[in-house]
């Protein structure tokens, strides 16, 4: 385990801590300082790893995701995508060879600015202080309005009843209904016990690092200082938090 | 007053059992799709609101153009549109209940319909739109009761009602441009991301909405006597004439920016529209059928020969409400969501249980338009 890996553990822990003193009044978990969770894929480290599904079938399997065949009515949280369809390039003989129909990761990209949130008519969806967007989907009427309002595709509806398609259901996490939406939730269930999320935990190559850009030696906050990254449309103004280090 | 509605011919009660059978086959439909979800629609991942979306929207339209009638009677005591306004109302009540039924047959957890209202969220345009929808339908039974009780006993409706009628003027213009912001705020969905939705919108209500009264006029009028004269028909006319026209206009704007500018974002929607992306043109023939219809009736309607005759005015309200209603109530939801957010180019074909729960609603949109056209011309012949 890397040295800035422990040291986000235990910040993550403090932050726990922080958060079952403070629920007694209902307090945020972000505890005293403001935090702003992001994640970095370093896309290269990820290429070598060709073929690895790794980070989606922990996922998928830690959070009961179903694996619908009918891709109509499928529900992903975490899955990858040639580099030019995720990235929106419009001229892929740009692009060097080695990206080029590459794969990489996507999953929502718990925007600083997300449309999705803005739209839901019940609050079902919202941005969190630490900057995770959140989904109940207890409340959720399946409107479908923040399908429509997320630029990036990340988010599922369950068009049929999903649990008779969780192959090995887990416990841990509940199982959804049919007719509400879903998505990644940069795995807060695990963050709340400070631990990290299930793909970047569960990466062979180390390629996904996941942090706090306001703390300043963070992990994440010294990778996008020394390497070039970029995020998926940030014309749209949404400010995606997930960066892909190229 | 309600009981008139049951005063009824053979013809009458055959007609409402036929709109009845339709709906319960709907029910059927709908109670499967309750049972398993969504799934039996044609909706999918990418294209998430299809038909029931559309179709609402389309007759949030068609609620709105009542205004058309209203406001040239009450704001300039046009005196030929006394005995049309209450139909046009009549007609907006059905549409706004149509387009509750809808947003109801469209939810996912249609149980936790209410959360909208429990969790109300004011920063959502679809806590807006019901709002502005609620208080619509309120408005216009308010209106409807009082101005045809006032009929009924030969009596001029009391004076506050006026008031309520003036608010439902700018409240009619309210729906329709909250419900076009529903679409044109969204980032990632060029089509809809344009200010002239709003506008464009209500263009195209304004010429299907009352192309529709006028046929219901020229219909019903061979049963029951309605009383309406033949100018406010020709008046009517006339604003479905530049209402039409100004739809026309609005869409060859758009279609100016959009193809002469070729921001592929902007442009590949419209190309799917109206020459299919990728080998993928399900929509080319709608799309082309809609613009040849609105085409050949305005050619029609700006005849003024034609204008007059009967025959050939019905036959351009038919035109106009066709192609709108493929505009509007199929093309415009379905090609927003194309291409998807990942690039790719979807399909989406609806159903025939889809369109079988619409046709559902289309019947009790029928039915009450009947019952109360039914009501308003017992009132008007049978005297106090």
């Amino acid at each position: 385990m890397s040295t800035s890996r422990r040291v986000f553990l235990r910040l993550a822990a403090t932050a726990a801590t922080a958060a079952a003193a403070g629920s007694a009044l209902g307090c945020a978990a972000s505890g005293g300082a403001r935090r702003r969770l992001a994640m970095a894929i370093d896309v290269r480290k990820c290429l070598d790893v060709h073929g690895c599904r790794a980070c989606v079938d922990a996922c998928h399997e830690a959070h009961n995701v179903p694996a619908i065949p009918d891709r109509a009515h499928e529900v992903k949280w975490v899955w990858k995508e040639p580099f030019e369809r995720a990235l929106a390039v419009r001229e892929p003989a740009t692009l060097p060879a080695a990206l080029r129909g590459s794969e990489v990761l996507v999953l929502c990209n718990h925007c600083d600015n997300p449309p999705c949130t803005r739209v839901c008519p019940t609050g079902a969806t919202w941005k969190r202080d630490d900057g995770v967007v959140a989904m109940d989907e207890h409340r959720c009427i399946g409107c479908r309005y923040c399908v429509a309002a997320c630029p990036y595709g990340s988010r599922s509806f369950n068009f049929v009843d999903p649990r008779p398609f969780v192959a090995h259901p887990t416990s841990d996490y509940p199982t959804r209904t049919k007719g509400v939406v879903e998505k990644c939730t940069f795995c807060e269930e695990r963050l709340a016990v400070g631990r990290l999320p299930a793909c970047v935990d569960a990466c062979p190559a180390g390629a996904m690092v996941f942090g706090d850009l306001d703390e300043r030696g963070s992990e994440i906050r010294k990778l996008l200082n020394e390497r070039y990254s970029v995020r998926r449309r940030p014309e749209l103004g949404t400010r995606p938090q997930v960066f892909y280090v190229i | 007053m309600l009981e008139k509605a049951l005063d009824g011919g053979r013809r009458y009660w055959l007609w409402l059992a036929a709109l009845l059978a339709v709906v319960c086959a709907a029910a059927w439909c709908y109670a499967l799709q309750l049972r398993v979800g969504l799934g039996v629609t044609g909706l999918t991942r990418d294209v998430t609101w299809g038909l029931y979306i559309a179709q609402f929207t389309f007759f949030v339209g068609v609620a709105a153009s009542a205004v058309v009638v209203v406001l040239p009677y009450y704001l300039h005591d046009y005196k030929a549109f006394g005995r049309v306004t209450i139909l046009g109302e009549f007609v907006a009540i059905s549409a706004v209940t149509m387009c509750g039924a809808f947003i109801f047959v469209d939810m996912g957890q249609p149980a936790r319909l209410l959360n909208i209202v429990r969790y109300a969220a004011p920063g959502s345009l679809m806590f807006w739109d019901l709002v502005a929808l609620g208080g619509y339908l309120l408005l216009n039974v308010t209106i409807t009761r009082v101005t045809l009780e006032a009929e009924r006993c030969q009596t001029a409706p009391p004076q506050w009602v006026r008031r309520v009628i003036l608010l439902s003027i700018p409240w009619a213009i309210s729906i329709h441009t909250v419900t076009a912001f529903l679409y044109s705020g969204l980032p990632g969905r060029p089509f809809w991301l344009t200010a002239l939705l709003a506008p464009r919108f209500l263009a195209s209500a304004f010429a299907a909405g009352p192309a529709l009264l006028i046929l219901l006029c020229l219909f019903v009028r061979r049963w029951w006597d309605l009383r309406v004269a033949d100018e406010a028909i020709r008046k009517i006319a006339l604003i479905v004439t530049y209402a039409l026209a100004a739809h026309l206009f609005f869409a060859a704007v758009e279609l100016f920016t959009v193809f002469y500018g070729q921001v592929p974002d902007h442009l590949e929607p419209y190309r799917y529209l109206y020459f299919g992306l990728d080998g993928h043109a399900v929509l080319t023939p709608w799309t082309w059928a809609s613009v040849g219809l609105a085409v050949a009736a305005l050619g029609l309607l700006l005849t003024p020969a034609a204008r007059a005759r009967r025959s050939l005015l019905a036959a351009a309200c038919v035109a106009v409400f066709v192609a709108l209603w493929i505009e509007k109530g199929l093309g415009l939801v379905v090609a927003g969501f194309i291409p998807a957010p990942l690039g790719t180019v979807p399909d989406y074909v609806p159903t025939l249980r889809e369109v079988t729960i619409v046709a559902g609603i289309w019947a009790v949109g029928a039915a009450m338009v009947t019952v109360f056209f039914k009501i308003t011309a017992a009132v008007r012949t049978d005297g106090p």
